[in-house]
């Protein structure tokens, strides 16, 4: 159990797992919907990716279908994210009063 | 021509990514996947602008083994960012929706140029409207179009516009 | 050791499953609890992942591909659905 290969691999299965942890915790604490979707894309894909990287170093013989499933992730979350939050901003999704500036609710004409 | 180009490509993928599922080399596997890939190629021709509206000059693929690193290096900074602000007590976040216009012509690049900036640092693609994008920005540092633009868009529309145009 | 970090790995992910959870039921809006899943099915996968090798069964991983196949097409169709519904 003591081959490197598998140390690196458990290593970045914990990072991965760990910003898995922040994109829930982004989830919970972000104030809107619009940023709650910016902090569960994007840790959940790098979380992913570095957990499929570290199973690929534990069992190099699944390399290649670990591969696909990150190419897959990486290029369909920030498309269903992006058709989220258009289909937020469309329905009027209520936006944090921290928010400073909306040029596309001033742009179609709706209430800022 | 041209389209026997596009079925050349879309057949080579299609058979890579069937290599990549099954990851066996057997001869009935293969032949399988050549058939299958091979249908799917010629029925779907127009299907992949990913493939399709890419330059493949020499120049597009430079640019785009300089793209996958830069790609890269920018999501892990973009988490690291994020996760700053996600642990800090006070929660400092100044969101807000901008406009930014980009260069890029072709329908893949753009798609790539909104997929790129969703992964990287604080930006979200909202809308796309032609040459417009509206990105919500959770710091936003400037409601400029010009410095928005500049700070958003640039780097990745640099690899982009070789790859895509 | 590393089956050590195989189980904290496991227990991370799992808080995350939690703190996603906690998202969908709370909601507010739709969009909320759509998002909310989105991110359970992508810690799922990891899940998944880490069963197929605890268990030692490659096939597992077909498992995790067609998820997240699912969950795309799913986020897309409820994404439409609001804003043609609504």
């Amino acid at each position: 159990m003591a081959h490197p290969l598998d140390l690196l691999g458990g290593l970045l299965l914990v990072a991965g797992a760990a910003f898995l942890l922040f994109g829930g915790l982004g989830l919970v604490r972000m104030p809107d919907v619009f940023n709650r979707i910016q902090a569960g894309t994007k840790a959940t894909t790098l979380g992913t990716l570095l957990s499929l990287a570290g199973m690929a170093c534990l069992r190099p013989e699944w390399g290649l279908k670990l591969l696909l499933i990150g190419l897959f992730i990486l290029f369909t979350n920030p498309i269903s994210s992006q058709v989220l939050a258009r289909a937020a901003h469309r329905t009027g999704a209520e936006k944090t009063v921290k928010t400073s500036v909306d040029r596309l609710a001033e742009d179609t004409g709706e209430a800022p | 021509m041209a389209k026997a180009r596009e079925i050349a490509l879309l057949f080579a993928t299609l058979f890579l990514f069937w290599g990549m599922l099954n990851g066996s080399l057997a001869q009935d596997v293969l032949g399988v996947g050549l058939v299958a890939a091979l249908v799917i190629a010629v029925l779907f021709r127009d299907g992949l602008a990913v493939l399709s509206e890419f330059r493949a000059t020499p120049r597009a693929f430079f640019a785009a083994a300089r793209y996958l690193p830069y790609f890269l290096k920018e999501l892990v900074k973009s988490n690291l960012a994020l996760a700053a602000i996600v642990l800090a007590p006070d929660l400092p976040v100044n969101p807000g929706i901008v406009k930014v216009r980009t260069r890029l012509k072709s329908r893949m690049g753009r798609l790539l140029l909104a997929n790129s900036i969703t992964l990287t640092p604080g930006t979200l693609t909202v809308e796309l409207d032609g040459e417009w994008l509206y990105i919500h920005w959770v710091t936003v540092e400037s409601t400029d179009i010009e410095a928005a633009t500049a700070s958003i868009v640039a780097g990745f529309e640099r690899y982009l516009e070789v790859m895509y145009g | 050791m590393a089956e050590a970090l195989i189980h904290l790995a496991a227990t991370l992910a799992g808080i995350a499953f939690l703190l996603a959870l906690y998202r969908f039921f709370r909601g507010p809006s739709a969009a909320d609890r759509v998002i909310a899943f989105d991110v359970l099915t992508i810690v799922a996968i990891t899940g998944i992942v880490l069963v197929a090798f605890v268990e030692g069964r490659g096939i597992y991983l077909d498992v995790a591909l067609i998820y997240a196949l699912l969950s795309f097409l799913g986020v897309i169709a409820v994404a439409r659905y609001l804003e043609r519904g609504l």
